[in-house]
């Protein structure tokens, strides 16, 4: 849930800051309700189906051998 | 000029409209909340047992570690200290190849150019300022110093856009901005937090010149780069977000709080889709970073631990021991290979 702390602010502000403040919050709100919104289940799919494509590239979800990795291997090349 | 009559009541039926735009918000926020992540999730197989150690120990700061990026190359590391001093590691030695030390304290931001040829960083001094890298390990790195950002308060994070040309930063002045590092000329402001700010992350370059901002006001921001413009804004923690992170898509981002909870947002729902909370778990989460699939999410805390968490399940699938004091920075590397964390134990450890 949402909760705006707009009413909070506005009663912060004194004079005629109040105005100015007020259209600034409605502006604000307005650009906020215009956009498009999906379902949390259409988005959750997705979430889902990024991991779930990109697993196997993923070293540390899936773990991969030490002599395949740099920070893994315990004899590190020296370069003379 | 308008009279006080007149002020009063254009103020009110502003409000009565914010008031009744919130109130559609709600509702159409409320109409797509269908299901839960974590029972979407309940479908797919859970994570089997993580083993995760400290690979390699940089000691090197003589006091807390802040903040730290890697650099595009995998291997190098940039690390920046209370005691004022930043340095370049390579992280598969652990050498140190460049220290710096700022004219301030509590240096809490620093970055790596995208070339790899320069690092920025800032803190106390309420500046963010680029450093080239020499190859000449004698050469004096603070005599190229380049000043780029003015804020009026603490500079808490930095980060370079897609090139070494701009810089994103957030500031204790509760205000983001975007730099010409060149000119030092300051490109957009970003207004709209009530507090501090105290982290941001650019979206992957493929979604678009979007960033998020958290900070003290308890509220997240997402941010149009060229306009300036807040398109959404998420406010349900309870206490200050420490650091935000996108999700490796672009299409949500993790918070850590203050409120010993992480959270995971979607920006197409537009809303909190998974909280990552433990009622053991008391102390603030301080840093956050994906694993490169996005289905781990690493956490730092002030209780000195980091917890692994199933994105997906909301599960915890592992707690890493081995820094002495809290957590302050937690960063996966750029191929995923490994993740870095920084502490006010004074070092840096890479895990894999």
């Amino acid at each position: 849930m949402h909760s705006y702390m707009v009413s909070k602010m506005s009663s912060k502000m004194v004079g005629s800051n109040n105005l100015a403040h007020a259209r600034r919050m409605v502006q604000q709100l307005r650009v906020e309700a215009s956009i498009e919104r999906i379902k949390v289940s259409k988005a959750s799919a997705d979430l889902m189906r990024y991991c779930g494509e990109n697993a196997k590239y993923d070293p540390l979800l899936t773990g991969i051998p030490a002599s395949e990795n740099p920070f893994k291997d315990k004899k590190p090349c020296i370069i003379l | 000029m308008l009279c006080k009559k007149n002020q009063g009541e254009t103020t009110n039926t502003l409000k009565a409209e914010s008031e009744s735009l919130k109130a559609k918000l709600e509702e159409e926020r409320a109409k797509l909340h269908d299901v839960e992540l974590h029972q979407v999730a309940e479908k797919i197989d859970a994570l089997g047992q993580f083993v995760m150690k400290t690979r390699r120990t940089l000691k090197g700061h003589g006091n807390k570690v802040l903040c730290m990026d890697w650099c595009r190359d995998k291997r190098r590391i940039v690390s920046s200290s209370q005691d004022g001093k930043v340095i370049v590691w390579d992280a598969y030695t652990t050498n140190k190849e460049h220290a710096v030390t700022m004219p301030c304290t509590w240096v809490m931001a620093c970055a790596y150019a995208p070339s790899g040829c320069a690092v920025a960083c800032g803190g106390l001094d309420n500046k963010c300022s680029v450093y080239p890298l020499s190859l000449d390990k004698n050469e004096n790195l603070a005599a190229k110093k380049k000043s780029v950002a003015m804020h009026t308060n603490y500079l808490s994070s930095c980060s370079f856009t897609n090139s070494d040309m701009q810089i994103l930063t957030s500031s204790g002045d509760g205000t983001c901005a975007l730099w010409d590092v060149e000119s030092g000329q300051l490109l957009q402001s970003f207004h709209g937090h009530s507090a501090d700010v105290l982290s941001l992350d650019l979206a992957p370059s493929e979604t678009g010149n979007t960033f998020v901002s958290g900070g003290c006001d308890k509220k997240a921001n997402v941010w149009d780069m060229r306009s300036g413009q807040n398109v959404q804004s998420f406010e349900t923690h309870e206490s200050d977000i420490n650091n935000v992170k996108y999700y490796p898509s672009g299409d949500a981002f993790a918070t850590g709080s203050d409120d010993a909870t992480c959270r995971l947002y979607d920006l197409r729902a537009d809303r909190e889709v998974a909280i990552y909370s433990k009622d053991s778990i008391i102390f603030g989460a301080s840093s956050v970073d994906f694993s490169l699939s996005g289905r781990l999410l690493f956490a730092g805390y002030n209780d000195y631990t980091i917890n692994v968490w199933d994105v997906l399940k909301g599960t915890r699938v592992a707690i890493l021991f081995g820094h002495e004091n809290r957590v302050s920075t937690v960063r996966v590397s750029p191929d995923g290979t490994a993740f870095c964390s920084g502490s006010w134990d004074n070092t840096l450890r890479i895990w894999a």
